[in-house]
């Protein structure tokens, strides 16, 4: 009978991680390496309000797209509380431009001023449950000083980057909500991007 | 006579390859919906892609080849491109070099979240993706990632029954 419950408990346990998170979910922890040799996780963001969880890489033409808009937000939320971080997960076997060495270049021409790091094991991109860059996930720290997540999707409703007044910043608008206490609206989007490069088990 | 001769053979090679070229039409996502709503065919199998989505390109040959080997039974293949519409020159050239012989549109639908759901709730919105639609009974079946022929042709086969 233990032994039942022990493989019922495995089974619910691998389909959590396969699913990832919802929003309302505890937000799942990481220790990943950033690209000046460090490591970051959530525990480096106590005086935060929240963190911009944005799963993106170097090669995908549509996360290139939203290269400046992503430091755009970074300068932009870190006043507010609410830092991004950005998450590699791609398999660079495949990919070149997505290993650890791509992205210290491409921070480096960009100059990108937040963390940049590297899921060379893919769980972090599991546990969350992202599938495409760019995706985001919105987390906020609750009363009890943890953190949960808030938004998941998209950065705006406009990844050829038209138009700067007529766009919607899903991000923006749900760091906004989060500041005032309130649920954004929406609170899950969806956008076209690359699928993430799975390493083959 | 030679001169008549060599324009004679520059107009038809001229028309030759114009006919091969793909138009590649433009459409909103209300008219995509229209047509995936009232298939012409048993079974069309719509390929979400991109010119410069590497997976997407790579998995074209394996729906190529199942349009030409069930196309007495029904079968037909759609590539939708989620390029921008300002890249569209560089679709129908893609179209031409590659000679894709199934009918290649350009959806241009750029506000994501309001239509992607409608082809599947499944649907995260990485591509490749692909939706199977049966002409009767309003079978649909979705797909995120790519195929090969093999399994490309095992989820389309129990629609064909």
């Amino acid at each position: 009978m233990k032994k039942v419950f022990f493989v019922l408990v495995i089974m619910a346990l691998g389909m959590v991680a396969f699913a990832g998170v919802e929003v309302g979910d505890a937000a799942p922890d990481f220790k990943l390496k950033n690209i000046d040799g460090k490591t970051v996780g959530l525990s480096d963001y106590k005086d935060a309000k929240g963190v911009i969880v944005v799963f993106t890489c170097n090669h995908c033409p549509y996360a290139v797209l939203y290269e400046d808009r992503i430091i755009a937000l970074s300068k932009k939320m870190k006043g507010l509380g609410f830092p991004v971080v950005a998450i590699n997960p791609n398999d660079a076997s495949k990919y070149p431009d997505d290993s650890f060495d791509g992205m210290v270049k491409r921070a480096e021409e960009k100059g990108f001023n937040f963390p940049y790091l590297h899921d060379e094991s893919q769980a972090i991109a599991k546990a969350y449950g992202a599938s495409k860059t760019p995706h985001v996930f919105l987390l906020a720290k609750g009363k009890d000083n943890k953190f949960s997540v808030a938004y998941i999707g998209a950065i705006d409703n406009d990844t050829e980057n038209v138009s700067a007044d007529t766009r919607t910043n899903y991000v923006e608008d749900a760091v906004t909500a989060v500041s005032a206490g309130k649920s954004p609206d929406p609170s899950t989007t969806k956008a076209i991007g690359c699928t993430i490069k799975w390493k083959k088990d | 006579m030679m001169q008549k001769l060599f324009f004679g053979l520059a107009f038809m090679l001229v028309f030759a390859l114009s006919a091969i070229a793909q138009k590649v039409e433009i459409l909103t996502f209300e008219q995509l919906a229209a047509r995936m709503n009232s298939p012409k065919q048993e079974v069309v199998v719509y390929n979400f892609w991109a010119t410069w989505c590497k997976p997407c390109v790579e998995e074209m040959p394996a729906f190529e080849k199942l349009a030409s080997d069930y196309r007495t039974k029904g079968v037909a293949v759609v590539f939708v491109s989620m390029d921008f519409k300002s890249k569209h020159a560089k679709v129908v050239e893609f179209a031409a070099q590659k000679e894709l012989q199934n009918e290649v549109v350009l959806l241009n639908a750029p506000d994501y979240n309001a239509w992607i759901d409608k082809v599947s709730p499944e649907w995260s919105g990485a591509i490749p993706a692909t939706l199977v639609v049966k002409k009767t009974g309003k079978v649909r079946k979705f797909h995120e990632g790519s195929f090969t022929y093999e399994e490309l042709e095992k989820f389309v086969k129990p629609l064909l029954k």
